[in-house]
């Protein structure tokens, strides 16, 4: 593609993308009396409670791209290898928390979390259980878009005819070229945990978006800034994590 | 064969022992309910007010549910119990709407993030009531009977008139329901919530049936009204917020007069006005949660709220306190806060139980193609 | 004969992890969903099936379906144009990161806040709104459209972009330009490269992510709930009424009936993505 056609596509998409951010933006800057102030951004960033949220929301991502990634990769690997037949069901339970919502999920899930909280406590760390289930739908899909692009087969049979095991294939083998889906698939764990809610408030614990909501309830200004600071703290977060990815991995595979 | 056979036996047993596991509660390793306080029906039965608040100190947190900050001033009151009282406060689920209180009660019940105390509409107020625990607040002899339950299972804090808010720097000054036909208002006037889902909505369904010759029995005037707006082009789906109303998105706004009292308080020049001869009023119900997990501090929070500075608190909102009338004889009314409150002129309508049934059974059919 | 039988089952057993997690936080509270939906007043019932043949109900399934299906081609193309874009800049260019760290953060946005954002651009009094007034004397809020389905694709396109960026590029990083010299040297032109070898490779690909998009904006409801306050005119905003309303009781079997009828749709868009990728592949394995 051309590079000016190039740039005039971002340019285009980023109009549309930074507008609504930069109205949210001029209106949590604007005081009653038509000035501009930065009391509610600062109001946000001291508060106590909310950057004491920080901290528990990010043991949560961490928790939930680990749980994700040993619960969902190496299964998706060994249907791709081994049980073909078994990849319809598979695509269309990993559908199936997107398509049920979050309220009524809620409901069946309750019963489940009770002996969850029997056995784990009360901190909002246990949400990990139903966060890996939610982010299910969208790691899938990264996944499955960079297992698609490699031929896992003749990758698997070469490496089993020198005499790797299963274990050795799926880990040292296929699992280095998914470099970018997993980079993805983390991605929309880490946004989907920093964003969700409405589990979050339904099950009553504490995390950042609904420390966030309530803290943004005593003045508009302040939520409308909550609101942006999220998009843009998890935006940040994401850039740090793409650095720290792109420099441990090695050279691309074949 | 039959080694497949086997195998999916083995997990479809499994499976059943999972589903059959989790249907049933674990079992509960908190005793804390059977403490003497979970039955009290007074503060006598603890051996006085005195009693009740140490009682209620040792539990040390308290679990409110659906009371945002700007509402009835619910914010000022948390905060004044709280440092009252050294016990903190957890407040969830802001937004929530009365049935999501329920909800939450049922599905969080043993655990210690169940809400301890209701704030709560009228239909499902008095339709959950064998979730309540009765208790009588020291005041409850002064509050009139047909705000009550005789056993105290149920009790009506605050209330209020359904109002519309505008803001005079954008719109012209209304001053009856029908002004809001006006092209003046083209795209401006918004309703808070859906009246087959909010109590706020369905009560500006009523004032608008009240204003356009029906009655509490009778809502269809008030549907038609809607019809009406929304052909105009005048009625604006959005759901208004404190941060719609500042920024304009919505200049003017039917519901309660406290939560658009709250408003003016922000935006000066947002007015109030409680239009026709015939408010629509509503009154709020307070409940104890029959398995709260603190119940002492639960039972002091009721007593906070009846006390002259609960109530008070609440008059400081724009929300007009059950004890009103009782306190301005007693003489400890705010009578400052109470003069700031929207003029009122003629007879309340105050819809029963039946007539709350008939008017939703209304709005169920009818709403959703009429407003289209 | 037995050893060949046993050997089949053992591969299973690498999925039982999988299964096991899926059984106690996914299925459990599907099954009490589905058997939710067949229940009213606490026995069996169809009546809550029944109403799903409601006028307003199939008129809600309408604007679901047309809502969710919009915005997932919209979103998909244009979101794949923006993950070709960064495609192909370099991993370590700054850009490429920039734009993936924020599509990670805005595929999640939604809600109150999302609306609020347009709301304060192209709603009354917004910042484009005033602007276009100033400048143009048009109004462009005059008709309502950003509270009507144009609105709606407009502001749903905003989470769905980002997620195809997010779910598509894996994709179209792993198009090796070895295949493009591969098949210029046996004498495609670039268009022959892109209709024979780069888009069926990537068709798959292509659809399941549409699918996601479909899946995700048919579900969510948070900003429609925002913008579209009155009237549910979505099915998962008919859900939130059923389950929450205060004013028309104990509707919840409702709810998990419609919860059900949305499973079911689901369910059939993906028998159609699959048949279609069965028809557009067979030349792949």
């Amino acid at each position: 593609m051309k590079r000016w056609l190039r740039w005039l596509v971002l340019l285009v998409f980023a109009v549309y993308f930074f507008g609504p951010l930069l109205s949210m933006l001029d209106f949590s800057t604007k005081t009653g009396t038509g000035g501009r102030s930065g009391a509610a951004w600062k109001a946000l960033v001291t508060n106590h409670e909310v950057l004491g949220a920080i901290g528990q929301s990010l043991l949560l991502c961490v928790t939930t791209v680990v749980l994700m990634l040993v619960i969902l990769l190496p299964t998706m690997i060994w249907v791709r290898l081994r049980l073909p037949r078994l990849k319809r069901l598979i695509e269309f339970l990993c559908l199936l928390p997107l398509t049920i919502p979050a309220l009524v999920i809620v409901v069946g899930i309750n019963g489940v979390y009770a002996w969850v909280n029997y056995f784990f406590g009360y901190s909002p760390v246990v949400l990990t259980f139903a966060y890996v289930v939610l982010v299910l739908p969208y790691a899938y899909r990264a996944l499955d878009s960079s297992l698609s692009a490699l031929d896992v087969t003749t990758l698997a049979e070469a490496a089993r005819s020198l005499g790797a095991g299963w274990l050795t294939v799926i880990t040292r083998v296929v699992m280095p070229n998914l470099g970018a889906g997993i980079l993805s698939a983390a991605f929309i764990s880490v946004a989907l945990v920093l964003g969700e809610f409405t589990f979050a408030s339904l099950l009553n614990y504490q995390t950042l978006p609904v420390v966030i909501d309530l803290f943004g309830k005593r003045d508009a200004h302040v939520s409308v800034a909550a609101a942006l600071g999220s998009i843009l703290f998890a935006s940040a977060l994401l850039l740090l994590l793409s650095l720290a990815g792109t420099r441990s991995r090695g050279r691309k595979g074949a | 064969m039959n080694a497949r056979r086997l195998a999916v036996a083995a997990s479809a047993m499994l499976a059943m022992t999972a589903v059959s596991a989790c249907s049933s509660a674990p079992p509960s390793k908190s005793g804390g309910n059977s403490s003497a306080a979970a039955t009290a029906t007074s503060a006598a039965d603890l051996g006085g007010m005195s009693k009740l608040v140490a009682a209620a100190k040792k539990e040390g947190s308290l679990n409110v549910i659906a009371l945002p900050p700007d509402w009835a001033n619910y914010g000022a009151i948390i905060k004044a119990f709280s440092d009252k009282y050294g016990i903190k406060v957890n407040s969830a689920q802001p937004d929530a709407a009365s049935q999501d209180e329920i909800n939450a009660a049922k599905q969080l019940k043993g655990r210690p993030t169940a809400p301890d105390v209701f704030d709560l509409g009228q239909a499902v107020a008095l339709a959950n009531t064998d979730l309540y625990a009765p208790y009588k607040v020291s005041e409850f002899d002064k509050i009139p009977s047909q705000f009550k339950d005789a056993d105290g299972t149920w009790v009506n804090d605050y209330g209020g008139y359904m109002s519309i808010g505008y803001d005079a720097k954008k719109v012209p000054a209304v001053t009856s329901v029908s002004d809001l036909l006006k092209p003046a208002y083209k795209g401006k006037v918004a309703l808070n919530g859906d009246p087959t889902q909010a109590g706020a909505g369905f009560s500006g369904v009523v004032m608008a049936a009240v204003a356009n010759g029906g009655s509490a029995d009778n809502i269809a005037p008030g549907v038609k009204f809607f019809s009406q707006l929304k052909k105009a082009g005048n009625f604006l789906p959005v759901d208004p917020t404190p941060a719609t109303i500042e920024a304009g998105q919505t200049p003017v706004v039917i519901d309660w007069d406290y939560t658009n009292a709250a408003e003016t308080a922000k935006l000066p020049s947002w007015k109030v006005v409680v239009p026709g001869d015939h408010p629509v009023g509503g009154y709020y119900y307070q409940a104890i949660n029959k398995d709260a997990p603190h119940p002492a501090a639960a039972r002091l929070w009721e007593e906070f709220l009846y006390s002259p500075q609960g109530q008070n608190l609440f008059l400081q909102g724009g929300a007009r306190p059950v004890l009103a009338d009782q306190m301005k004889s007693d003489g400890t009314l705010d009578t400052a806060a109470y003069k700031k409150l929207p003029p009122v002129k003629g007879t309340p309508v105050l819809l029963t139980q039946a007539q709350n049934t008939k008017a939703a059974a209304y709005l169920a059919k009818n709403w959703a193609s009429e407003v289209k | 004969m037995p050893m060949r039988r046993a050997r089949s089952l053992v591969p299973l057993v690498g999925v039982l992890p999988f299964f096991a997690y899926l059984l106690l936080f996914l299925l459990i509270p599907t099954v009490v969903v589905i058997v939710g939906a067949f229940q009213e007043n606490g026995s069996f019932s169809l009546s809550n099936i029944h109403a799903l043949t409601n006028a307003a109900t199939v008129d809600a399934l309408r604007s679901s379906v047309v809502l969710s299906a919009s915005t997932a081609v919209i979103g998909g193309l244009l979101g794949a144009l923006l993950a070709a874009v960064i495609a192909s800049a370099p991993e370590t260019s700054l850009v490429r990161r920039a734009v993936l760290a924020l599509s990670g953060s805005l595929a999640q946005t939604g809600g109150v806040s999302l609306a609020f954002a347009w709301m304060a651009t192209i709603g009354l009094g917004g910042t484009l709104t005033t602007m276009v007034q100033n400048a143009l004397s048009i109004d462009i809020t005059a008709s309502g459209w950003l509270y009507e389905m144009p609105g709606l694709i407009l502001v749903y396109c905003y989470f769905q972009i980002p997620l195809m960026v997010i779910v598509f590029l894996p994709a179209l990083d792993g198009l090796r330009p070895q295949w493009r010299e591969a098949a210029q040297t046996l004498g495609a032109n670039r268009f022959q490269y892109f209709t024979q070898v780069a888009i069926p490779l990537l068709l798959p690909a292509f659809l399941g992510s549409l699918l996601l998009l479909f899946a995700n904006a048919f579900a969510a409801y948070a900003t429609a709930a925002a913008l579209v306050s009155q009237g549910s005119s979505i099915l998962p905003l008919m859900i939130r009424a059923a389950l929450t309303s205060e004013v028309v009781l104990g509707q919840q079997h409702l709810a998990y009936a419609i919860a059900l009828e949305m499973i079911v749709v689901v369910a059939l868009i993906m028998g159609a993505y699959a048949w279609l990728l069965r028809r557009s592949s067979r030349w792949m394995r």
